[in-house]
């Protein structure tokens, strides 16, 4: 094997070791790992080095523009944090300097060195490797162009909760074409369900209803409600997205949405979704009087007429023959540039914590029961009422952190359920004057006039005990205790147990990632966390971003929000997408693989290779080429050409087996490669 | 430095995932042992397996390779092709002499820095425990085998 080393040190390179403060500078030696790679690197044409407190701030970059005009550099490594925190900042100073941007390497000796590593004369002679490796591999490097793509003016966000109704509305006002693509057969989302927004206890209804409404109406916004994405093809700038619009079994273009088949359909069906399991609605239904658009479902498998084979009330009392019970799923192809995904959340299911008796015990309530109870346009008009429909109850315990912050089902906050329990705390007050207790472990009020709210309810006398409810029974072992729910808990701050009976129980569940995360995640090419939760690009400072250019995330999608969180992170993502369809193009990465023909064999075996069909085979030549606009550059074809005929922009077979060699140059006993030198 | 022997891995990392999760590693101050150097590769299906022969022919005495969990590539399946390679790999290494446990595959997805940074832990003590491989001083400079060649020339003279 020919040594890559074995290439005459022409070029000029320049070494920049950064101190990162005290992060990197703290484990590893940095002046040693400098003044190493300025007298070992010297015959690898290293002829500047120098060590600086911060590379990255404007006068460490300004230090690398001036050695490049001066010294005549002609490569750069730069050895500090992960390329994808700062590459681009540096490529950006050797751009300022003239040189090619792509000439320049950044190694990670901080991710990858001195915050894993403790020893700090072992971590020093990685960071050494790290940098030798950096050093060979730049050797190879060619000055290369950013490629342009040009950017689909359409966007497509998935997902019609207040999120992703939010992200619509201000792309479409901007004056841009938005394809909004909802699962149910309305918008809204959760926030429909709601009757009370914390802290400021508006209606739900009133602030989210006229959203939907404009949405329903902008002439920009295309909804497809009903619907799932089932296919995406291209990247950024060029998605080729496939819409299932599943059949409803009406024609929307003949439907007024006067609602009559919903009045005359027979079949009486429990609704799990919108009234979370607490009310009725019909065969044929729109799932609530505001939903946008107004157009009604058959539901399938609810449906006498798809059951018996008789029914058909609904179309005979149609005025406008809208039902079509021929009606298929419809296939709707779309282009567009870019992508947001706000599919929000699931509610965990507190029958899985069986002590808490969910499903068993009648007068135990989950936090969504609760909304659509105190929602006035609920099953019960608002009443907060036991599960009997009539009875007020007399006391009321809400359980704060049901599936969240324990061990054993979640570890995170689910950061809504302390506004929540203290807004139904005030809720019931309100319209029962009913005792509240509410069980927290840690009451969790950031936010604007979130505290004060908590305030007020504890004026209005909520009684408040911390600690974890162990359980809820009703078996009774005092008299009072009789016919009642008794929560045991230990007060943690009185240092008792308490046993309180009370005669309603609401859980405050968790907010958890969709059931099918991990689906979308992969249908959208993005990463989840081992939870569900989406990933974003950076967790700081670009959280609505994805690792996956041209899909951004918002709203719980990437973890659990309050209402004003998701709005603003519907409107940051509009605004990233908006910037892109301003500049009209984006610059990509030049990796990409091309085929040397004079070399190339025609064997296929590239061809069958390619997940992104790319590579085209000429059969009157008996070539491969490679298509640079498909191409996306992951290097599987390059791997696998017999004849090397293939080879890759960023991550040459010489890039990388230099980069190997650099590496192996600092050994744990020096005297071992020295010997076999 | 201590007297117990320090192996050096080569362990490669794809763009989207295991090179995350290396990065999650660091931001986490997870902490693994210093005897692996990684070599960021877009996807692991760029994994040439002479990129493995090469780390071993340079010196390494295990490499490690890693992905995205299968069905996660960012190219979709590459993976799996890389899943193809390391598993003819580590036969091929085994007949060039080289004990197959000296190469493994772990996938990793961006979230993963605490699992990445356990197996690289796990790994480094495996390869402890087989010792130096040595490799490159079976070869000679001229890239033969170097027994084999005295051996032939041996039977020419
Ligand atoms: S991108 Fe990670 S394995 Fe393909």
């Amino acid at each position: 094997m020919k040594k890559q080393t074995e290439i005459e040190g022409k070029e000029r390179i320049g070494v920049y070791v950064c101190h990162c403060g005290t992060n990197i500078a703290g484990i590893v030696d940095v002046e040693d790992v400098a003044a190493w790679a300025e007298k070992e690197l010297g015959d690898r044409g290293v002829v500047i080095t120098r060590d600086y407190k911060f590379m990255c701030s404007s006068l460490g970059q300004e230090l690398i523009e001036k050695d490049i005009k001066e010294q005549g550099l002609t490569r750069v490594v730069v050895a500090a944090c992960s390329p994808h925190l700062h590459e681009a900042t540096f490529r950006k100073a050797c751009e300022n300097a003239g040189l090619n941007r792509y000439l320049c390497e950044l190694v990670s000796i901080r991710e990858q060195v001195s915050w894993v590593h403790t020893d700090k004369v072992a971590a020093t002679a990685k960071a050494k490797a790290v940098v030798a490796g950096g050093v060979e591999r730049v050797i190879h490097h060619e000055p290369l162009e950013a490629l342009h793509v040009p950017i689909h003016p359409a966007t497509m966000v998935v997902g019609g909760g207040i999120a992703g109704i939010q992200a619509a509305i201000e792309i479409a006002d901007a004056g841009f074409p938005v394809y909004l693509v909802e699962r149910e057969p309305s918008i809204g989302g959760h926030m429909a369900q709601f009757d009370k927004t914390f802290p400021t206890l508006d209606c739900a209804a009133c602030i989210l209803t006229p959203k939907m409404v404009t949405a329903g109406t902008h002439p920009n916004i295309k909804i497809f409600s009903y619907s799932e994405v089932t296919n995406v093809d291209g990247y950024v700038g060029n998605f080729t997205v496939t819409i299932r619009k599943k059949a409803r079994y009406v024609n929307e273009e003949l439907c007024t949405g006067c609602g009559i088949c919903q009045e005359k359909c027979p079949a009486k069906v429990i609704d799990d979704i919108y009234e979370a399991g607490l009310g009725y609605r019909k065969g044929a239904y729109i799932p609530f009087p505001q939903a946008v658009p107004k157009f009604p479902v058959i539901d399938k498998a609810n449906c006498v007429f798809f059951e018996r084979g008789t029914c058909k009330a609904c179309q005979k009392f149609c005025p406008t023959n809208a039902i079509d019970f021929d009606q298929e799923d419809e296939y709707v192809t779309v282009e567009v540039g870019n992508i947001i995904l706000a599919t929000g959340y699931d509610l965990f299911d507190p029958r899985q914590i069986s002590q808490y008796g969910y499903g068993r015990l009648a007068n135990v309530f989950t936090s969504m029961e609760f909304e659509r109870l105190s929602n006035a346009a609920g099953p019960t008009n608002g009443e907060i009422v036991l599960r009997d429909g009539v009875t007020k109850p007399t006391s009321v315990g809400i359980i704060h952190c049901v599936g969240s912050r324990d061990r054993n089902y979640n570890n995170y906050c689910s950061v809504i359920c302390c506004m929540q329990s203290l807004k139904f705390a005030h809720l019931v007050h309100e319209r029962t004057g009913a005792t509240v207790y509410n069980f927290y472990i840690d009451m969790r009020t950031a936010y604007k006039e979130y505290d004060e709210f908590y305030q007020r309810v504890l004026e209005e006398g909520t009684l408040f005990v911390r600690g974890k409810v162990a359980e809820v029974t009703d078996a009774a072992r005092l008299s009072i205790e009789e016919g009642k729910l008794i929560i045991q808990v230990e007060d943690t701050l009185a240092g008792v147990q308490r046993r309180i009976p009370v005669d309603m129980v609401v859980l405050s569940a968790a907010m958890i990632p969709r059931h099918d995360a991990h689906d979308v995640a992969h249908l959208f090419g993005i990463s989840c966390s081992a939870n569900g939760w989406f990933i974003e690009k950076h967790p700081k400072l670009d959280p609505v971003a994805t690792m996956t250019e041209g899909i951004f995330i918002a709203g719980c999608v990437q973890g659990p929000k309050d209402i004003p969180s998701s709005v603003a992170q519907g409107a940051a993502a509009s605004a990233r997408v908006l910037g892109r369809i301003q500049q009209g193009e984006i610059a990509l990465e030049p990796v990409r693989a091309t085929v040397d023909q004079s070399i190339c064999s025609g064997c296929r075996i590239c061809n069958n290779l390619c997940p992104f069909n790319a590579i085209l085979f000429h059969e009157d030549r008996m070539v491969s080429e490679i298509n640079a606009a498909l191409c996306q550059g992951c290097g599987t074809c390059i791997a696998a050409c017999p004849a090397g005929a293939i080879t890759g922009t960023g991550f040459s077979n010489e890039q990388i087996f230099a980069q190997i060699e650099g590496l192996m140059r600092v050994n744990f006993q020096h005297e071992k490669m020295t010997e076999l030198a | 430095m201590s007297e117990q022997f320090e192996p050096i891995l080569v362990g490669f990392t794809c763009n989207w995932c295991s090179y995350r999760a290396a990065d999650l590693a660091g931001t986490a101050r997870v902490k693994y042992p210093p005897n692996i150097r990684l070599v960021r590769l877009m996807c692991s299906g760029r994994l040439d397996p002479a990129f493995v022969i090469k780390a071993f022919a340079e010196g390494a005495d295990g490499v490690l390779i890693t992905g995205c969990h299968p069905g996660e590539c960012h190219y979709l399946e590459q993976n799996y092709k890389a899943l193809r390679r390391y598993l003819l790999l580590r036969r091929t290494l085994e007949q060039m002499g080289v004990e197959p446990e000296r190469l493994k595959l772990v996938w990793a997805s961006a979230a993963e820095g605490v699992k990445l940074a356990h197996e690289i832990s796990t790994m480094v003590e495996e390869v402890r425990a087989l010792g130096p491989l040595d490799w490159p001083r079976w070869w000679n400079e001229n890239g033969f085998h170097a027994v084999v060649e005295e051996q032939a020339q041996e039977v020419t003279a």
